[in-house]
């Protein structure tokens, strides 16, 4: 037994020092640059203007003549290499349109989840095989490390500049890094629009025939709801989808205050802040709602899908989300769900919707540019290409106001959700999402915090202080 | 002296020589082999544990988002960390899981270990052996899922409670302030239980069962005996179990993202999950690594002692 444990003990001794020179040397070697340095000088010379051999001729004006000239996929064999997110349908049919239109050019498409986009974007991007064509999440960050190409010559040449500017301005950013204006990085495949959908069959049995045009004629609907017994809302509030009450929260700020000082918020604008006096009448508003019960008991443990799925099967009167779901409730109860506009506060007062571009962009490495941005100016501007926007994506196909919207199938509630896009733009009433203002604020700030009020553990004040404090130390330099 | 004797003494002194260094010799070149035999192991844990160590440290030093120019701010990033007013709370939590991921599986492991070697032999005992390691070969992603869907309000835990007259009591678990870390400590526990089990069964195994015989023959009971036989017997094994478990619940990130992704709240939230977000979805890459070395200081000050402990009476 003595023995044994002297042996063991000398070879330890012994042993020692060899892992103890390599933890040495590669300490030296790791010490010898800093992290990410070496990255720098490549990454600067990718500039941020597209280069000069691919940009396309900014002289001609942008007609239509010009844009058949303009950069294009040409005739030879292509390869557009697409990185698309997992679980929607409308990139994969708009490609294989693409192809049919475009028999030279074929593609080679990876997909992910959204949050594994996320996460993995930066150092794809970054790595010597970039795709051709992106969904992004996020650009500020990507812009800020010259990541992407910067579309402004693309923009020109195909007559983007002549679009209606709030639907491209997402995807704007400026030299300080602030969203919103500046040079044009990434571009939509059409434009989302979020309100208020509603179980047609429970809507009646609480006396709703027309959709309410006040807040006050909507928080009405919601009592009678519960005095009915009925789910008032179903809604998404388990960390792993992130906090759905945003939803509400957001269309309630809206509703009681102007759209402009959100956006603000969300682009990052010098001094821009969430703790407003409307904002917090709309965070108390929203407190009010979850004492009175009208959202489901277990939100904070249902998540997106879950949500999506019990109001399919008719629980909950109404749900706040998007237009991106009008398939999915076509399906599920087929006739029997409508939508509406988020009312404001006042009758006939402005109306206001998050509507965010399903944004794409084009690496700053990418090799097929020129044809990647042809097929997003296609997108916009093919009859086929926004028929497939519509049937399949659900929402506005955006491009040019000439171009009229292809109609959706009878009965479906993608008419609805179109037509009532038409109003949110009549009264400029888009917003981003305020889960987008930064990277981490839907993760560590909204979505904690929202969950708390459900809890009964934090006030609106509380609410709206907290997540501005985290939105700081975020933008923090 | 003359040439020939002269010649014979240094042949002599050769042959000493020669004997005097042949084992340090065969030392040496046994020495060698070793270190062939474990190059390959050693080049794989550098490069993969040593030297991501090493640059977590080095990266922790810098503002850096993963990808661009990082700028040197030394302990800045430490200091951001420790000064964080949530980090404590996030701290407690994963202090708070090591009741369910090493109190409960080991105590509970002794238990049934000690009953299953004196009532479950044969077949009888390979088959629960069997079943209680399941959960340790289990994907921990497919079981927190599958955990999520006996938590939710529809789950099974909710049907059984209301079918025994409890239906007051029912809620969404994993989505409840005071129950969500339980909760989540209930799957380790389940995942753990049958590892520490194991463990302790095999530990048992190695007791003399002479031991055993003469306890009995003096008139021990199964708790004496368990008190002054098999507690004993298992310093060691009781010693590795507490550390990996301790270590599984400071360090836990995947069964805490699959069931509840750190709410509600902040109220399962943990360290790894916080560094996740952190290097992640923030791009903080530099303040990540500083709570990633402080995450492996806390390890090593709770784990050292529980090591020192249970080696503790050989010395």
């Amino acid at each position: 037994m003595i023995k044994a444990k002297a042996v063991g003990s000398s070879t330890r001794r012994r042993s020692v020092r060899g892992p103890g020179i390599l933890v040495a040397a590669l300490a030296i070697v790791a010490s010898a640059c800093a992290p990410g340095a070496s990255v720098a000088p490549s990454a600067t010379t990718v500039s941020s203007a597209p280069s000069s051999s691919s940009a396309p001729s900014t002289s001609s004006a942008p007609s239509a003549s010009a844009v058949a000239a303009g950069p294009s996929c040409g005739t030879a064999p292509v390869v557009l290499n697409g990185y698309f997110e997992t679980g929607f349908d409308l990139p994969f049919k708009l490609s294989a349109e693409f192809t049919k239109q475009f028999p030279n050019v074929t593609w080679n498409i990876s997909q992910d989840q959204f949050a594994n986009l996320m996460s993995s974007t930066p150092r794809l991007l970054a790595g010597d095989n970039p795709p051709d064509l992106i969904r992004l999440p996020t650009i500020v960050s990507l812009v800020k490390d010259n990541l992407l190409k910067n579309l402004d010559s693309y923009a020109t040449a195909f007559g983007w500049d002549k679009w209606p500017a709030s639907e491209l301005s997402q995807d704007r950013v400026a030299a300080d890094g602030t969203r919103g204006s500046g040079s044009l990085y990434a571009a939509g495949l059409n434009y989302s629009l979020t309100g208020v959908f509603y179980n047609k069959k429970e809507a009646a049995q609480i006396g709703m025939t027309q959709p309410p045009t006040t807040l006050a004629a909507f928080e009405d609907l919601l009592a009678k709801a519960k005095a009915a017994n009925l789910q008032p809302i179903m809604a998404w509030n388990a960390s792993a989808s992130g906090g759905g009450l945003a939803f509400p929260l957001q269309q309630l700020m809206a509703a009681l205050g102007s759209t402009q000082p959100i956006n603000d918020w969300i682009f990052q604008k010098a001094g821009a802040t969430i703790d407003t006096p409307t904002n917090l009448a709309a965070a108390q508003h929203l407190q009010q709602w979850i004492s009175a019960g009208y959202f489901n008991k277990d939100t904070n443990a249902t998540e997106y899908t879950d949500a999506n799925a019990r109001f399919g099967k008719g629980e909950g009167v109404f749900m706040f989300n998007g237009d991106w779901q009008d398939a999915a409730y076509d399906t599920a109860a087929p006739g029997n769900v409508g939508f509406f506009i988020f009312p404001s506060a006042t009758d006939g007062g402005p109306v206001a919707a998050m509507s965010a571009p399903l944004t794409y962009g084009i690496p700053a490495k990418a090799k097929n540019a020129d044809c990647a941005a042809f097929f997003l100016n296609w997108v916009a501007t093919n009859a086929a290409a926004r028929q497939v926007d519509v049937t399949v994506g659900g929402s506005n196909p955006g491009g040019p106001t000439d171009l009229t919207i292809p109609p959706a199938a009878a009965g479906s509630i993608i008419n609805d959700t179109l037509a009532a896009g038409g109003a949110v733009a009549k009264s400029n009433g888009a917003m981003d999402f305020i889960a987008n203002s930064t990277g981490t604020i839907f993760a560590k700030g909204w979505t904690p915090e929202l969950q708390k009020m459900v809890g009964g553990k934090e006030t609106p004040d509380g609410l709206l202080k907290a997540v501005q404090a985290e939105y700081l130390k975020e933008l923090a330099p | 002296m003359d040439d020939s004797s002269l010649l014979q003494s240094s042949h002599r002194t050769n042959v000493a020589t020669e004997l005097r260094t042949r084992p340090s010799r065969r030392v040496r070149s046994s020495n060698v082999v070793g270190w062939l035999f474990v190059v390959p192991a050693l080049v794989m844990y550098a490069a993969f544990v040593l030297l991501p160590l090493v640059l977590t440290v080095q990266y922790s030093l810098y503002h850096w988002d993963g990808i661009g120019p990082s700028q040197w701010v030394g302990l800045k990033n430490y200091v951001t960390v420790l000064t964080d007013p949530d980090l404590l709370g996030v701290i407690l939590n994963a202090f708070k899981l090591i009741v369910f991921f090493t109190l409960l599986p080991v105590s509970l492991g002794l238990v049934v270990a000690s009953i299953m070697r004196r009532v479950a032999t044969g077949r009888f005992g390979t088959m629960a052996r069997t079943i209680l390691f399941l959960p340790q070969i289990i994907p921990l992603v497919a079981a927190g899922i599958a955990w999520k869907w006996v938590l939710s309000t529809s789950g099974v835990v909710n049907q059984i409670l209301s079918a025994i007259g409890l239906g007051g009591v029912t809620r969404a678990w994993l989505g409840d302030f005071d129950f969500a870390l339980p909760a989540v400590g209930i799957i380790g526990a389940w995942v753990l239980i049958g590892l520490c089990t194991i463990l302790l069964l095999t530990g048992m195994s190695k007791i003399d069962p002479a031991l055993y015989e003469s306890a009995r023959i003096d008139g021990a009971g199964a708790v004496r005996e368990f008190r002054s036989i098999t507690l004993p017997g298992l310093r060691q094994e009781i010693g590795v179990c507490i550390t990996v478990t301790v270590i599984a619940a400071l360090a836990s990130f995947d069964i805490v993202y699959v069931a509840t992704g750190g709410g509600p709240g902040l109220a399962t939230t943990v360290p790894g999950l916080d560094i996740y977000q952190l290097a992640f979805a923030g791009r903080e890459v530099g303040l990540a690594s500083a709570l990633a070395v402080v995450l492996f200081i806390l390890v090593l000050a709770c784990v050292l002692p529980i090591q020192r402990l249970a080696r503790g009476d050989e010395t």
